[in-house]
């Protein structure tokens, strides 16, 4: 395979020299959990840097330990040892709360299972994190429409997680991600949960982010996801076994182009209720 | 986040489940409505307590013959019979401080009048009585200080007596039956209602006490001498110059324990009170034996509510709410549940303590005080139960959280 080649050719050589500010940098991170007796080893010493603008997929296996990488790089957990420097702080020296912080403002999540909070409205639901950081109940308001815009969501600002087909639910998520301007978006796989046409959709929104400037650290483990974010980072048995640069990079916005028939999720919606409606008339008839 | 939002936050995932909250509420409703209808019935028995003192006069003394303390036996007061008429002559003329002085001796009896008879207790006493107990007549008139000396057979009745043996005739002048003596009727009182033990006051007949004590009861000592002191200030005073005279009059050594007690009425209906407060304390601290289970109930349902509402934790948290947001979050709604359960169960409490009072025909009364009591206790009780529900959401790691199925 073209990606064996590719292995030796690492994106981002060791810059012993020259001081570039990355916006992730971390060195030598392990992470160890303790079940009961055993000693599971998820992370062996992970180092890795990743600049501002990059779009990174992680890929790996189950158990190659890119989601804990992930959990750590989105402080939701804390390395056992290693150094972890986001945006030019020290994060693995925080407490609690300032890991709180961080997460609110630097860092958007966009989760596999979406994530939403069930009967809260989409608009809500992108509001929440200005709760947190205590933004005006205008300024609030206006941000999150304009997120939900951004994802072309706005006309359904008012709709109930539970009235969202499931792409719509992620673009949701990804409007929540992106509405306190985050310094980095965090997609532990985003599109696990979503048919290929929608997954599509989903990584073209990225595509569009990461090109107004946005940096983009997926973790997804199928290979032609990887395939639209510039560089891979391919995780085994908590070591980086592969960096490199993807060179037939796909474009979502042609691959939709190609696509058969662009069945709107709405129209999907609509049909399934028709054809239910039909179903009923069919058994009243009888 | 600000409190506002919280409370919004709160006020909506409460609503989501309205059965569950109702029920979760009732019990602080029922422990708020409890605490303040059973402080209502404690407080109108206070209350109407109080009334009484107000209507004795607070100037008023009481002398008991014999001691509460006898070298070392305790003896009941009123057991003795050390009062003579010479020591309330001798109170009356020698102590300055003293307005007016009556004996009081009581006795029961049975009246007849024609076809109808009652029994009823007849006091025997000085006109003065009537003064010193502010007693207005609202027939005819009272003895007369001449009838005391003279033991005449006269006597002025209570209402009760005149409802159950007159039938709403005038017994002004008429001659009813005491023990089979013939006693000519001079005055009727006006009605003066429950004492505040609940024993009816105008179910009385007051003669002179000579005539109660020759012609009645054949005795010569007096049950309980009643005065009144000049001003309320003259109170301690009235009382030191009664001491000092009667161990003058009972040939009492200066080692020797009083054969007599001199009490103000407000110390003895203080008694009264202490012992209500007491029943007040009791029937509060019962009741809010509920709140407490109110608040259990609320502590069981936070908890519910954390443990499915697991995955809400970690979503905000990964979002950025930090371990105080999500404390607030849940101790919030639990405050809300108990605060508007107290404000119900005030309602429910005012509601009951009419009812209780229109039903048991018991003075009952809803201060401020036990409203606020119990309200800021139902408060403090979604407080204490819902902290230990809110920190065990507050102190959840993040991913296991997100991880919670």
């Amino acid at each position: 395979m073209s990606e064996k080649m590719n292995g030796s050719n690492t994106a981002n050589p060791p810059k012993a020299d020259q001081p570039v500010v990355d916006l992730i940098s971390v060195r030598h991170l392990t992470k160890t959990y303790k079940m009961g007796d055993v000693e599971v080893h998820a992370l062996r010493g992970i180092t890795l840097e990743i600049r501002r603008g990059e779009f990174v997929a992680i890929m790996g296996a189950s158990g190659s330990g890119k989601s804990t990488f992930m959990n750590i790089i989105g402080c939701l957990d804390v390395p056992t040892k290693g150094e972890y420097i986001l945006d030019e702080v020290d994060v693995s020296k925080l407490d609690r709360d300032a890991l709180a912080r961080i997460r609110n403002e630097k860092i958007g999540f966009v989760f596999q299972g979406f994530n939403l909070l069930p009967r809260t409205s989409a608009l809500e639901n992108v509001e929440l994190p200005m709760f947190y950081k205590n933004v005006s109940n205008k300024s609030r308001h206006d941000k999150a429409m304009e997120a939900l815009r951004v994802v072309g969501l706005e006309e359904r600002w008012n709709h109930m997680p539970n009235q969202l087909s499931g792409g719509q639910q992620q673009r949701v998520a990804v409007a929540r991600a992106l509405v306190n301007d985050p310094s980095i978006i965090l997609a532990d796989e985003p599109t696990g949960n979503l048919d290929s046409r929608t997954s599509v959709e989903v990584m073209e929104i990225f595509q569009q982010l990461n090109h107004q400037g946005i940096t983009i650290v997926l973790v997804t483990h199928e290979a032609d996801i990887a395939q639209y974010a510039k560089r891979n980072v391919v995780f085994k048995d908590g070591k980086i076994k592969r960096d490199f640069v993807v060179e037939k990079r796909r474009t979502a916005s042609e691959q939709l182009a190609t696509m058969p028939a662009s069945v709107d999720e709405d129209e999907e919606v609509i049909e399934f209720e028709m054809t239910s409606e039909a179903k009923e008339q069919k058994e009243t008839a009888r | 986040m600000n409190i506002i939002n919280i409370l919004k936050v709160a006020m909506r995932s409460l609503g989501r489940n309205k059965l569950r909250s109702f029920l979760t509420m009732l019990g602080i409703i029922i422990g708020v409505g409890a605490v303040i209808a059973m402080m209502a019935v404690g407080e109108g028995a206070q209350y109407s307590i109080q009334q009484q003192i107000a209507s004795l006069g607070t100037n008023v003394l009481l002398i008991f013959p014999g001691s509460t303390n006898q070298g070392g036996i305790r003896i009941g007061l009123g057991s003795r019979t050390s009062l003579t008429p010479g020591d309330l002559e001798a109170i009356q003329t020698q102590c300055p401080s003293v307005a007016a002085a009556t004996a009081q001796v009581r006795t029961g009896a049975q009246i007849v009048f024609g076809e109808q008879n009652w029994g009823t207790s007849v006091l025997g006493a000085n006109p003065s009585y009537f003064t010193i107990r502010s007693w207005p007549l609202s027939l005819g008139q009272y003895f007369t200080d001449a009838d005391v000396r003279g033991a005449t057979k006269v006597c002025v009745l209570g209402q009760t007596v005149v409802d159950n043996l007159f039938q709403g005739g005038n017994p002004v002048g008429a001659t009813i039956r005491i023990k089979k003596m013939p006693f000519k009727v001079v005055g009727v009182l006006e009605p003066k209602g429950q004492s505040a033990q609940g024993s009816d006051q105008d179910d009385i007949i007051i003669a002179p006490y000579t005539t109660v004590q020759k012609k009645l009861m054949g005795v010569t000592f007096l049950g309980i001498i009643m005065v009144s002191a000049v001003s309320d200030q003259a109170m301690v005073d009235a009382q030191n110059q009664i001491t000092e005279l009667l161990r003058v009059r009972h040939k009492i050594q200066p080692w020797e324990d009083n054969d007599f007690t001199v009490r103000s009425q407000t110390e003895i209906a203080n008694t009264a009170q202490a012992t209500t407060q007491v029943l007040t304390i009791l029937l509060a601290s019962i009741a809010s034996i509920s709140l407490l289970v109110g608040g259990i109930g609320i502590m069981n349902i936070m908890l519910v509510s954390v443990t499915e509402r697991t995955r809400e934790i970690g979503i905000r948290m990964s979002i950025g709410a930090r371990s105080r947001d999500i404390l607030y979050q849940f101790l919030i709604e639990a405050v809300v549940l108990s605060m508007a359960g107290g404000a119900l169960g005030v309602l429910i409490g005012i509601v009951s303590s009419d009812i209780i009072s229109a039903l048991a025909n018991w003075p009952t009364l809803v201060s401020p005080v036990s409203v606020g009591l119990a309200f800021l206790f139902a408060a403090a009780v979604g407080i204490f139960f819902g902290f230990y529900p809110a920190r065990k959401a507050a102190i959840l790691n993040p991913i296991d959280a997100l991880r919670y199925e």
